[in-house]
């Protein structure tokens, strides 16, 4: 009896935790529903203060729109245990968002209230919503092409760099010819090439992709040949004695084997990727997010600097995070994987 | 060549004749075996007992077709053995399954690798029911005991109905009451489907328990150094006085009666 108590204990007070939080309130979510009301109130009634230019747009609309997320926080801490998936997505995001409010609030009264820091360079809240209002088809189409730029690359890169890994890995002649040119070549900082891709390909955007796929191919390759090349031995002696061909040795046994180092090194050459992408863009691609903001700062537009930069980060950590979402896909196998 | 697929499987004779082999080391040749002799009749179960690093686990693999015996002639049923075939499989000390593969995945492998799969996929499920795995097709490796693991190895060789079954101290990893439960169920498992075995062990009451004959080697270079031959019949009884007089004499050749 005692057993089966104690065997039970785990989902039987989770249940109990659930009805006890179906009557009660979310105090870190009313928090969360108040800092946001505080910063949106502050944003409307202190008026910004004059740095000899016409004054921030979007300053009262940025109140109003913080003031309307505070009042849906404060409703869905009120409703909190009834409210399902939604709720408990909410409660664990509670002590964020009171963090958020509190850094916007802060960043507000130094930039358009107090303009402690220096103006143009620093740009308050109510301007990055003024261009992502203003200025969303130009931005919305760098970030489409740089997308679509570090799609091809990676997607070019990694495939390559996968096959080249496993020619080495299995195969000593592909070893002999693949690995001094590897050894010598890989290194190399994918963006010292710049200036001979920009004259040896027909179009800067052929440039970029190359400069792309390179940075990319590196890490893939040294990592898949790594992987194949560390495959326990053991395995191959079993599929063979079972019957098994050189080509399912290395489809069935060699590939599935190296798969999470593969992953590694896709990680790896992604961040390799965006950084050579950005430099490509500054440097002579007429699109992109990196050419946005060298056009920004060109015209001293700093909010739009700002705002490209976040959606740089977002664009960013979306790629990371659809890497591992396929690796947890591909890999379900493995036990305690990280999750991004 | 000999199919794996024959319906009736039979077992493989299997012969050494004065095989030697040596590994090329940094530091020189190093002998492993010695002028072997060695005959299996089919349907035989031979256990090699020998001390630790006598080079027992190397004859298997030479048996096997894994490598190339340096000296002498190594047949299966009269045919020189070059490569592994499925037709003898070894099952080694750790169980090797691939850890992307579900158990049933793993028991599939061979006929996959050999393209047969499609015709024969009722035969895994067997294979899987016959070592008591059934429940557990749909698991991964890591979420299996060791003497699961080492039953889906099992699973994986047999349903390739292979003539010779070589195992490489395939209990030795066990905890001994697994241990003891598995060695009752691989004879019953080699009575019922009629191959040859030849295991390799240096636990003595094992070989005793399990085989027919039991052949003892020596310290490497291993030599053999006799032979004893267990006529009890099957099921056998561990408290048998028979075994502990055979025990008695391995050890003598193995030169540790001074314990009994």
């Amino acid at each position: 009896m005692t057993a089966s108590l104690t065997g039970h204990a785990g989902p039987s007070t989770a249940v109990a935790r659930d009805a006890a939080r179906r009557g009660r309130v979310a105090w870190t979510g009313l928090a969360a529903a108040a800092a946001w009301i505080g910063f949106g109130v502050l944003t409307r009634a202190w008026p910004n203060k004059p740095v000899g230019f016409t004054d921030w747009a979007w300053t009262h609309e940025l109140g109003t729109a913080a003031c309307v997320a505070g009042a849906a926080f404060a409703a869905l801490a009120l409703v909190d245990g009834r409210a399902g998936r939604p709720g408990r997505a909410f409660r664990h995001a509670a002590p964020w968002l009171v963090a958020l409010a509190l850094i916007l609030a802060a960043w507000e009264v130094a930039t358009a209230k107090l303009a402690l820091l220096p103006a143009p360079f620093f740009a308050p809240p109510q301007a990055l919503a003024d261009t992502y209002v203003e200025d969303w088809r130009r931005l919305g189409d760098s970030t489409w092409h740089s997308v679509q730029l570090l799609a091809t690359g990676v997607g070019t890169g990694g495939v390559l760099g996968f096959l080249t890994g496993v020619a080495i890995g299995w195969s000593r002649l592909a070893g002999y010819w693949i690995h001094p040119v590897l050894r010598l070549v890989g290194p190399v900082p994918a963006s010292a090439l710049l200036p001979l891709a920009f004259f040896a390909f027909p179009s800067s955007h052929a440039a970029a992709i190359f400069l792309v796929s390179l940075a990319t191919f590196f890490p893939v390759t040294v990592l898949t040949w790594s992987g194949v090349a560390g495959v326990n031995r053991q395995y191959y002696d079993v599929a063979r004695t079972l019957g098994a061909s050189e080509w399912f040795l290395v489809r069935h046994i060699a590939i599935p084997a190296a798969l999470p180092q593969v992953f590694v090194g896709l990680f790896m050459g992604l961040g390799a990727a965006f950084s050579v992408l950005v430099t490509a863009e500054m440097m002579g691609v007429k699109s992109g997010l990196g050419w946005y903001l060298t056009w920004a700062q060109g015209w001293a537009s700093y909010a739009n600097m700002y705002a490209a930069l976040i959606v740089m980060a977002l664009v960013c950590s979306g790629s990371v995070a659809l890497l591992f979402a396929l690796r947890d896909r591909l890999l379900s196998w493995q036990k305690g994987t990280l999750k991004w | 060549m000999v199919s794996a697929a024959t319906s009736a499987p039979r077992g493989a004779r299997i012969a050494v004749r004065g095989v030697s082999h040596r590994f090329d080391l940094p530091t020189g040749p190093l002998p492993v075996i010695e002028q072997l002799e060695l005959a299996l009749e089919p349907g035989e179960f031979v256990a090699l007992l020998g001390p630790s690093g006598c080079g027992k686990s190397t004859l298997l693999r030479l048996v096997a077709g894994l490598e190339p015996a340096t000296a002498g002639a190594l047949t299966h049923d009269g045919a020189a053995i070059r490569r592994p075939d499925p037709s003898r499989i070894v099952v080694f000390q750790d169980p090797t399954l691939l850890p992307w593969r579900t158990v049933r995945d793993n028991v599939a492998l061979g006929l996959q690798a050999r393209g047969v799969l499609a015709a024969q996929r009722g035969r895994v499920d067997e294979a899987l029911a016959l070592v008591g795995l059934g429940e557990f097709a749909q698991a991964l490796p890591h979420q299996l005991s060791g003497g699961m693991a080492q039953r889906v190895a099992l699973a994986r060789a047999i349903v390739n109905d292979p003539s010779l079954l070589v195992l490489d101290e395939p209990l030795g990893k066990l905890d001994s009451l697994t241990r003891l439960a598995m060695q009752a169920e691989l004879v019953a498992l080699w009575q019922r489907a009629g191959f040859s075995a030849l295991l390799v062990t240096h636990d003595v009451e094992e070989a005793f328990f399990m085989a027919q004959r039991v052949v003892v080697l020596s310290e490497r270079p291993a030599r053999i150094v006799g032979e004893l031959v267990n006529e009890l019949p099957y099921p056998r009884h561990r408290g048998h006085p028979r075994l502990a007089e055979l025990r008695h004499a391995a050890l003598r050749l193995l030169g540790l009666d001074a314990s009994w």
